[in-house]
This record gives C-alpha cells, sequence and structure tokens, in this order.
C-alpha cells in the first residue's frame, strides 16, 4: 500500500505519509473540540473537570427546568421555522428570477443578494436596531425573523443558482407549449428537478437562523431573548455547565441537519 | 415572406408579451431584494448619514476622533489577528484541501463531512468548547502538565492566543472549501504532462498544480480576510475583555455609550475597509469565484 504511487508524478503513499498526517491532525483539530461538550454536560460537578468525576443528567434536568431556558429555547426554534420559510421562498423565487435574465442584470443582482454575506453583521445588527427602533419591531417576533432572513437568503440563492445550472430551462419550455401555464410549469416541472438544492437550502436557512448571534444579541431581548443571546451572555458572565447540555443537544441537531443534507443530496445522485 | 410575417402586427404582440414576462419573472425577485434592501441595508445608508451629522449641521468629528490612540490601538489588533487567522488558516488549509482533493471520490466525500461539521455546528457552541478547552485547569493545561511540558499553566483563554486559536478554528472550513473547489477541478492530465516531460514531483507540483491552484487560495484568503475583520462573537468571549478589535468598539459605542455618531464613523471605515479589499481582489481573480456563484 505504502509504495504504490499516490499520484501522476509517482509520488508514493509513503512517501506522503507526512501530509496525511498533517491533514489527519487537521481534521482532529475541526471536529474534536466541538465534541468535547458531550461528556462535560453528563458530569456531576459544576466545575470544568474532565474526565468528569461522576456521571449525571443534572444539567440536562437544568435546563429543562429552567423557565427563561425554554423559553428561549422555544423562541429560537420558532423563528428557525420561519426564517427557513421566508428565506426559502424568497431566496428559491429570487434565484429562478435571475437564472431567466440574460445580460448584466443577473451578475448585478446576485452581487446585490449577497451582500448580506460581505458587509460585517456588527454593522448590519446595529443598523436594524436603530431601524427596529423607529419601527417597534425589537424584541419582537417578526423583527428576529426579517432579519434572520436577510441572512439566510444569499445562502438560499447561492444554493438553489448552483442548483438551476445544470437544469435545461427547456423543459419548462416544452411543458408550456403543452399549454401549462407558467406557474404551474414551474411548479410540477422545475421545482421537482431543483428540490435537492432546495431542501439543502432550506436546511442552510433553518441552521443559520438558530445559530444567529450578532443581529439578535441585539434586536432579540426580553420575552423574546434568543437561546443564542442568552447563550452568549452566560458565556460571558458566568460558564455554567448547563451550557454544555446545551450545547450537546445543539451538537446532536447539527449532526441530524447535516446527515439530512447529506442524505438529500445522495438521493439526487441515484 | 416569414422576415415580413415577423413584422407584422402579430410581432407586436409578441414582443409585448415577451416583454411583460420579462417583467413578470423579474419582479419575482423582488421580495427578496426588497427585504435585504430595506433591512439589512438601508439602515446602513442611515448610520452613514449619522456618521457626518451632529445635531442638525454636518461635521466630521466622529471621523476626526477616530485617530484617538484607542481606535488606533484596536485597528492594530484587528488587522494583526486578521492576518494572523488567514494566515494560519491558508498554512493548515491548503494541505487539508490538498490531501482530501487527491482521495477517491468516497473517501473525499467522508472527510468533507468533517470539514462541513463544524460548518454546521453552532458558533457559541465552539467558542464554549475552546474556553473549556483553553482554561487555566482546563484540558489543554492539564496534558501539558501531565506530559511534563509545562510548570505553570499557560494562559490560553481570554487573550490574544486564545481568539486566535477560535478563529482559526472557525475560519478553516470557510478556507478548505473554496480551495477544494479549485483543486478538485484541476485536469490531472497537466501534472501527468510535467512529469511525462522530466519535472520532479515537487517541480511539477510548484510549476503545475500550486498556480492552477490559486485562485482558490485567493478566494479562501479573501473570504476569510472579511469574515475576520468585522468578526465580533468570538473575540468578545475568547478575548475576555483583553481583545479590544473594531467591531467590539462599535458594539461597545452602542451599547454602553449610545454614542451612534461614533459607532456609525467606526462601520462606515470597517465597511469601507471590506469593500475595498473585496473589490480589490475580486478585480484580480473575478467576483464569481469569491462568492462561488454564476
Amino acid at each position: 500500500m505504502l509504495d504504490r504511487p499516490a499520484t501522476e508524478t509517482q509520488i508514493t503513499h509513503g512517501r506522503r505519509l507526512w501530509l496525511y498526517a498533517l491533514g489527519g491532525l487537521v481534521l482532529f483539530f475541526l471536529v474534536l473540540p466541538s465534541l468535547i461538550v458531550v461528556p462535560l454536560s453528563f458530569s456531576d460537578t459544576r466545575f470544568l473537570q474532565f474526565p468528569p468525576p461522576a456521571y449525571s443528567t443534572r444539567w440536562y434536568e437544568a435546563y429543562f427546568g429552567s423557565r427563561e431556558w425554554r423559553q428561549a429555547t422555544w423562541i429560537s426554534f420558532a423563528a428557525a421555522v420561519l426564517t427557513t420559510i421566508v428565506s426559502t421562498a424568497l431566496g428559491t423565487l429570487a434565484a429562478y428570477s435571475l437564472h431567466t435574465m440574460s445580460g448584466r442584470a443577473p451578475r448585478v443582482l446576485y452581487a446585490f443578494f449577497m451582500m448580506p454575506l460581505i458587509v460585517p453583521a456588527i454593522l448590519v445588527a446595529i443598523g436594524t436596531f436603530l431601524l427596529y427602533a423607529q419601527l417597534g419591531l425589537n424584541n419582537t417576533m417578526a423583527g428576529i425573523v426579517l432579519a434572520h432572513s436577510t441572512m439566510a437568503i444569499p445562502l438560499v440563492v447561492i444554493t438553489v443558482a448552483s442548483g438551476l445550472k445544470s437544469y435545461d430551462m427547456n423543459q419548462e419550455m416544452v411543458a408550456r407549449s403543452l399549454g401549462a401555464s407558467r406557474p404551474r410549469a414551474f411548479l410540477t416541472v422545475t421545482l421537482p428537478q431543483i428540490k435537492v438544492p432546495v431542501v439543502t437550502a432550506a436546511l442552510l436557512a433553518f441552521i443559520t437562523s438558530l445559530d444567529e448571534v450578532t443581529i439578535s444579541l441585539f434586536v432579540a431581548g426580553g420575552d423574546y431573548a434568543t437561546m443564542t443571546k442568552r447563550m452568549f451572555n452566560a458565556l460571558r458572565d458566568e460558564i455554567d455547565p448547563t451550557i454544555a447540555a446545551i450545547s450537546t443537544l445543539l451538537v446532536a441537531l447539527s449532526v441530524a441537519l447535516l446527515a439530512a443534507s447529506q442524505f438529500a443530496s445522495r438521493g439526487e445522485k441515484r | 415572406m416569414t422576415a415580413a410575417a415577423a413584422q407584422g402586427p402579430n410581432a407586436a404582440e409578441l414582443r409585448a408579451d415577451a416583454r411583460r414576462e420579462r417583467l413578470v419573472l423579474g419582479a419575482l425577485a423582488a421580495p427578496g431584494l426588497l427585504l435585504i434592501g430595506v433591512v439589512a441595508l438601508a439602515p446602513i445608508a442611515w448610520l452613514f448619514w449619522l456618521s457626518v451629522r451632529k445635531g442638525d449641521s454636518y461635521t466630521l468629528e466622529h471621523y476626526a476622533r477616530l485617530l484617538h490612540p484607542s481606535y488606533a490601538y484596536s485597528l492594530q489588533t484587528t488587522f494583526e489577528l486578521t492576518f494572523l487567522v488567514t494566515a494560519i488558516c491558508a498554512l493548515l488549509g491548503y494541505p487539508l484541501a490538498y490531501m482530501i482533493a487527491q482521495a477517491r471520490q468516497r473517501a473525499a466525500a467522508i472527510l468533507l463531512l468533517f470539514v462541513l461539521f463544524p460548518v454546521w455546528t453552532s458558533l457559541l457552541v465552539r467558542c464554549y468548547a475552546w474556553l473549556v478547552l483553553l482554561q487555566r485547569r482546563g484540558l489543554v493545561n492539564t496534558w501539558l502538565a501531565d506530559a511534563g511540558l509545562i510548570d505553570l499553566p499557560l494562559r490560553l483563554v481570554h487573550n490574544f492566543t486564545g481568539t486566535t486559536i477560535g478563529m482559526v478554528h472557525i475560519m478553516l472550513p470557510f478556507m478548505v472549501l473554496p480551495l477544494y473547489a479549485t483543486m478538485r477541478a484541476i485536469d490531472r492530465d497537466y501534472v501527468r504532462a510535467a512529469a511525462n516531460l522530466g519535472a520532479t514531483p515537487s517541480q511539477a507540483f510548484r510549476h503545475v498544480y500550486v498556480p492552477l491552484s490559486l485562485p482558490g487560495l485567493a478566494a479562501g484568503i479573501i473570504i476569510v480576510f472579511i469574515l475576520c475583520l468585522g468578526f465580533y462573537v468570538t473575540p468578545a468571549l475568547l478575548g475576555g475583555g483583553r481583545v479590544m478589535t473594531w467591531s467590539m468598539q462599535i458594539e461597545r459605542n452602542v451599547t454602553y455609550h449610545s454614542d451612534w455618531g461614533a459607532a456609525s464613523a467606526l462601520g462606515v471605515v470597517l465597511l469601507a475597509m471590506a469593500l475595498a479589499i473585496f473589490w480589490a481582489v475580486g478585480r484580480v481573480i473575478g467576483f464569481n469565484r469569491i462568492l462561488g456563484g454564476r
């Protein structure tokens, strides 16, 4: 195995070991730290000892028993679901619309859609806070969802636009020449074929909203504080192992969503 | 015959139809544009306005205040952090992306999952994990002490070091993914041809492979650089108040001092720097490469 050639230049796997070692270490660095929260969350002590001296589920009980955390969790999930609906719908329509345009327009509009990714989040955060103060949208569900959607739409546009690239629009033309209206042709011919990118985009939108910190710090307060806002404050002030329990649940959710996105794209290749 | 028919009244109607349809299709993008324009971008224009106003008159006072040493210091901190994190990400990300790009399709798919996992994991969870790992009596210090490498615990977090480690962890996938996409698309026949023509493996790599992978590296660097420049959460949590970045100055001016003039001026400068860098690099390697779009 080790003396088999690894590349076209006849370098062997044996002489590449350093690359595999380095690459492996970097992968460890990427994955392991997040997993450290799992054993910690089952610790019996409030000190961050590792390995924990004894195991218990007390931090999970603390989390589920806390009205504030339950409320924050509810707000975060409600906001994430609504953001997913709003941003997937608007982003998919936008990507489709851009796809049908020609000339310079789609490039310029595409760049515009990417602005929320390029502009530093802290700026969007204070700007939105300022706007919401005038409109009375601070600390409301509508405000959170609209702000999160502006962050999620660019990702939806990227994902769906790349899916549309490999889609032949003539199929829709055929459907229309056979008498289907444009909306009907889109819904019955185009949409099913870009299902995978749309689902992936929806998952991305969901996780984007659930994980959004900077804007939420400003526009989500009081009864509408999101989980991320409470976690941020808890991490800044005093570290409580309840955070480890919440983190473990969030890691489990991330794994599930990542698996779902992989599953969706597997289905497409078949 | 056909040419004459195409100029008839029917043709005019068809053209009007086509125009109407283009309008309707274009309008489909409007709700998204409107939302981003109103909620995210218009307020920034407003900040720009606030940054040059005092009372009822125009002023450059807020910008003049940015010359104060404390701002110069945090600007320096921001750039040091940004350059360091970007450099480390490039150094770690290039070999990793290369390894994955060279792997077989199935193996590459699995290795990529390891790169994607942190992206899908909550930012705060990862910051928390680093706080736990790097604190005075944290895992890293315990291991180092047990291995006999250190006598006293190292200061690894609530300072510049901890912030750098945490930021590299968060930014690395944004370096690896565009690099990988570019490397995967490199036609291996070029490297094979170089080898056939007598290039040693390292010559083929340096003179053929690396230049072909540069657009991906540039895209990765620009994304990481811009994200780092305006990043707020990780420095605020892992810096422990000792690392004061430009974005933290903005937050501080709004939250503690309600000083919108100063916050806006800081924001305008930050945005100008981010856009200038984005534009400069985009001119060289093409904007679409950076954004992965059309």
